[in-house]
C-alpha cells in the first residue's frame, strides 16, 4: 500500500476469540494515527453482587467469570480467602491443585494455538477449515486437549466450573489410583505434545522485534502457576499484595473501559509470552531440548511469537502432570479448615492468559463486603493497542484486505478472553 | 431444510456469558463432525471467523439478555431463525449475573465502574424467553454437551425435542451416593433442583448449589423448612437458593414470598 493513503480497518466482531469485541484502525497520511480495541462484551458485576456472600462461595461464583479458565478462578479466590484465615494448605493438596490446574492450561493453550490460532499463519478460516489439510495435527491437538480436560475432570468433576475444589483444598480425598487415566496415557501425549510444539515451531511467524514490557510471576524453584512473587522485565519484583500499588487503573474520558498500566505510565503485556521470558530457566528440560533444537531461544521478542509459549508450556504441563500424579500421595484429610475472622488480603495466580488478581475483605461472619477482580485480559488491553502501533510498517505494506488479517492476527496473539475482561466494556485510545 | 445440500443451517449465538457453554459445542467435536454431513455451521464466531447470514434453520443462544443491544438481537435471531433453542442456565433463567437484579442497580453500578453513566446496560439480566419465543431451553452452568447433542440430534430428526428433568435426587440414587443431607446434615439442593449433571457435587461430597437449574414441579417450601430443621437461618437459607440458578421462576417466586415473610 502506498505511502500517503488514508483508509479504515474496521473489524466489527473479532472472530475466534472469546467473547465480543472489535477492532478499528484509522490510518492517515501512510500513518496508523488512531487505534481502538472495542470491547462490547456486557459487564456481569460479579464484584458488587458477590457482597454479602460466605466467602466460601467465592471460588464457585467467580469461576463463572470465564468459562475457559474457571479454574484459575477457583485457585485465586481459595488462595485469598486462606490468606484471610490463616490457612496453610499442604503440599499433598497442592499437587492436586496444581495437577488439575496445568489440565486447564493444556485445555485452554491447546484451543488457542491450534484451533483459533495456527490457522492464522497458514490462511485458513477456522481449524475445521485447517483440518483437511493437516488432519493429524488437529487430532493430536484434540486429544491432547481431552487429557488436559480429564485432569481436571477427575479431581473437579467436569472442566467447565469445576465442583471438586474448596477455601483449604478439595472436597473430598483423591485416590491414588483415581489419577491412574492420567499415568496410562501419559507417554502417548507426552509424544503427541512433542509433535505440536514441533509443529508450531515451524510456522512461519514474524521475526520482528519490538520493545515489551512483560510482567508475570516468577517461580522461586518451579515455573509459576498457582503462586510467586511479580516481576517485570523492567526489574520490578514484588509480593503478590502489591499489584494493585504498582498498577494505575484508569477510566478516562476517552474510554469507557477500566483499564491497566504501569505506574510509571507503560502498557504490560501478561500471560505466556511474559512467563516464558521471565522463568524460562526453570520451563522443563526436554521442552528445552525441542526449542533449542529448532534454533529457538529466549527472550520471544514479538506477541506473535506468543504461540510458541504456548505451545512450550502444553508441553511444560503435560510433563508436569506426569511427574506431579507420580509424586502424589493422599493428604490426610481434603481440606484444612480455619474459625472465620475478619481480615482481607489478595492473591494472583498465572490464569492461562496470565497474572489473575483477586481481592477480598471478609468481615467477622465470613460474608464478602469487598471483591476487586483483575483478570489478564483487562491488563493486556493497552499493550494490543500499541502493538498494532508497533507493527504499523507490517501491516501498512499489505493490501487493505490482508491488513486486515494482520489487524485481527495482532488481537488474537493475546488469546484475548474478553468474557473475562469484564471490567471493561469498551476502550478507546487516541494518540495524536 | 435450506442451507447448501439440503444441509441444516445451524447457527451459535453468544449473549451474556462465560463463554463456557460454547466449549461444550466445541467439545461435541468429533460428535459433531459427525454430523457435519447434515449439519453446516453457518454462524459460529468462537470457532471460526467465516460466517453467512440468516435465515438458519436452528439457533443455538448462549447467554442472557442483560443489554439493550441483545434486547434487539434476540429479536433478529428470532426473525432469522426456525427453531431457537436457549443452552445453558444463563440463557435459560437469567445466570448468575441474575444475582444483580436482587439488588439496587445504582448501588451495583457505583460499585465496579468510577463512572457509571458509561455502562450501558439493562438493570436486570433475563432468560431469552422473556423477549422472545424459545422452542426449546437445556439449562446447566455449564450444559451437559451429551444432553445438548441428544436434543441437537431430535431437532435434526424432525422430532420435538425432550429431556428428563427429574429431580436430582433420582439421578443421585441411580449413582449410588450416599445422601448427604441425611449421613452429614449438608443443606443439598437436589430435591428441587433438575437432574442432568452427573450429580456431581453430592459425588464429590458436597451438598448441590443448583447449578442446573429447577426441577419440573419443584417444592422449595419444603426445602426450606428441612434446612430450617437443619439449624439454617431464614438469611442462609434464602441465600442458597438465590444462587446461580436463582433468578428461575418457581424459586424466585418462594424467594419473593419467604423473604417478606
Amino acid at each position: 500500500m502506498s505511502g500517503n493513503k488514508s483508509f479504515e480497518i474496521r473489524v466489527h466482531q473479532l472472530a475466534r476469540v472469546e467473547g465480543e469485541g472489535g477492532v478499528w484502525v484509522k490510518v492517515k497520511d501512510g500513518k496508523i494515527d488512531y487505534v481502538e480495541v472495542n470491547i462490547f462484551e456486557p459487564p456481569r458485576f460479579f464484584e458488587a453482587f458477590l457482597r454479602g456472600r460466605s466467602y466460601l462461595e467465592a471460588p464457585d461464583l467467580t469461576a463463572r467469570i470465564c468459562g475457559i479458565c474457571p479454574l484459575a478462578y477457583v485457585m485465586a479466590a481459595s488462595r485469598a480467602m486462606e490468606k484471610i484465615l490463616g490457612i496453610q494448605v499442604p503440599d499433598e493438596i497442592n499437587v492436586l491443585r496444581k495437577i488439575a490446574f496445568h489440565g486447564e492450561w493444556i485445555e485452554s493453550h491447546v484451543l488457542h494455538f491450534a484451533f483459533l490460532h495456527a490457522p492464522d499463519f497458514l490462511g485458513y478460516p477456522s481449524a475445521l477449515d485447517m483440518a483437511r489439510e493437516h488432519p493429524d495435527f488437529v487430532k493430536d491437538a484434540m486429544a491432547v486437549r481431552s487429557w488436559g480436560n480429564m485432569a481436571i475432570e477427575i479431581l473437579g468433576g467436569r472442566p467447565v466450573h469445576p465442583v471438586g475444589f474448596r477455601v483449604g483444598g478439595l472436597h473430598r480425598k483423591i485416590r491414588k489410583e483415581e489419577l491412574e487415566p492420567l499415568s496410562r496415557s501419559f507417554d502417548e501425549i507426552r509424544r503427541k505434545g512433542e509433535k505440536l510444539l514441533r509443529f508450531v515451531l515451524d510456522l512461519p511467524i514474524p521475526e520482528i522485534e519490538y520493545d515489551m514490557v512483560v510482567m508475570s510471576l516468577k517461580g522461586d524453584k518451579e515455573y509459576p502457576i498457582l503462586e510467586g512473587a511479580v516481576a517485570n522485565n523492567l526489574g520490578w519484583k514484588f509480593p503478590e499484595d502489591e499489584l494493585k500499588g504498582n498498577i494505575e487503573t484508569e477510566q478516562k474520558i476517552y474510554s469507557n473501559a477500566l483499564h491497566y498500566r504501569l505506574r510509571n505510565g507503560r502498557a504490560y503485556i501478561t500471560g505466556p509470552i511474559a512467563r516464558f521470558n521471565l522463568n524460562y530457566d526453570l520451563i522443563s528440560p526436554e521442552v528445552k531440548d525441542i526449542l533449542e533444537g529448532a534454533g529457538c531461544k529466549p527472550p520471544l521478542k514479538n506477541t506473535y511469537q506468543s504461540i510458541i509459549a504456548r505451545a512450550a508450556e502444553t508441553l511444560h504441563s503435560i510433563l508436569e502432570i506426569g511427574r506431579l500424579v507420580e509424586e502424589y500421595s493422599e493428604p490426610a484429610q481434603p481440606y484444612i479448615e480455619a474459625p472465620v475472622k475478619a481480615g482481607e488480603a489478595a492473591a494472583v495466580v498465572e490464569a492461562p492468559r496470565g497474572m489473575l488478581y483477586h481481592h477480598y475483605r471478609i468481615d467477622e461472619a465470613g460474608k464478602i463486603v469487598y471483591a476487586d477482580i483483575i483478570p489478564p485480559t483487562a491488563q493486556n488491553y493497552a499493550a494490543m493497542e500499541e502493538d498494532i502501533l508497533k507493527v504499523g510498517d507490517l501491516i501498512l505494506k499489505e493490501p487493505q484486505e490482508k491488513a486486515q488479517q494482520i489487524v485481527e492476527t495482532t488481537i488474537r496473539n493475546y488469546d484475548p478472553c474478553i468474557s473475562c475482561s469484564v471490567h471493561a466494556i469498551r476502550l478507546k485510545v487516541i494518540r495524536e | 431444510m435450506s442451507g447448501e445440500d439440503g444441509k441444516v443451517r445451524l447457527a451459535v449465538f453468544k449473549l451474556s456469558s462465560c463463554s463456557g457453554c460454547q466449549q461444550q459445542i466445541l467439545d461435541l467435536g468429533e460428535d459433531l463432525l459427525a454430523v457435519a454431513d447434515k449439519v453446516e455451521i453457518a454462524y459460529f464466531l468462537e470457532a471460526s471467523s467465516k460466517t453467512s447470514p440468516g435465515p438458519y434453520d436452528v439457533a443455538l443462544i448462549e447467554g442472557s439478555v442483560s443489554t439493550p443491544h441483545e434486547a434487539e438481537l434476540v429479536k433478529k435471531i428470532r426473525e432469522d431463525s426456525r427453531i431457537v433453542v436457549a443452552v445453558g442456565t444463563c440463557a435459560t433463567y437469567g445466570g448468575i449475573q441474575a444475582l444483580r437484579n436482587w439488588r439496587n442497580f445504582d448501588e451495583v453500578l457505583a460499585q465496579v465502574y468510577p463512572k457509571a453513566e458509561w455502562i450501558k446496560s439493562l438493570e436486570k439480566s433475563s432468560p431469552v424467553s422473556d423477549y422472545i419465543q424459545v422452542d426449546y431451553a437445556v439449562s446447566g452452568c455449564p450444559v451437559n454437551k451429551l444432553q445438548l447433542l441428544s436434543v441437537l440430534k431430535q431437532v435434526l430428526t424432525g422430532r420435538r425435542p425432550y429431556h428428563r428433568r427429574e429431580s436430582l435426587c433420582q439421578e443421585c440414587k441411580r449413582k449410588g451416593n450416599v445422601c448427604v443431607m441425611v449421613a452429614q446434615g449438608a443443606p443439598c439442593l437436589g430435591p428441587i433442583m433438575t437432574e442432568g449433571c452427573g450429580a456431581l457435587c453430592p459425588s464429590y461430597g458436597r451438598g448441590c448449589y443448583g447449578c442446573f437449574g429447577p426441577m419440573i414441579d419443584p417444592k422449595p417450601e419444603a426445602l426450606a423448612s428441612r434446612f430450617e430443621e437443619l439449624g439454617l437461618t431464614k438469611d442462609e437459607i434464602a441465600l442458597r437458593l438465590r444462587s446461580v440458578s436463582g433468578w428461575a421462576e418457581p424459586v424466585r417466586r418462594f424467594l419473593m414470598r419467604y423473604e417478606r415473610e
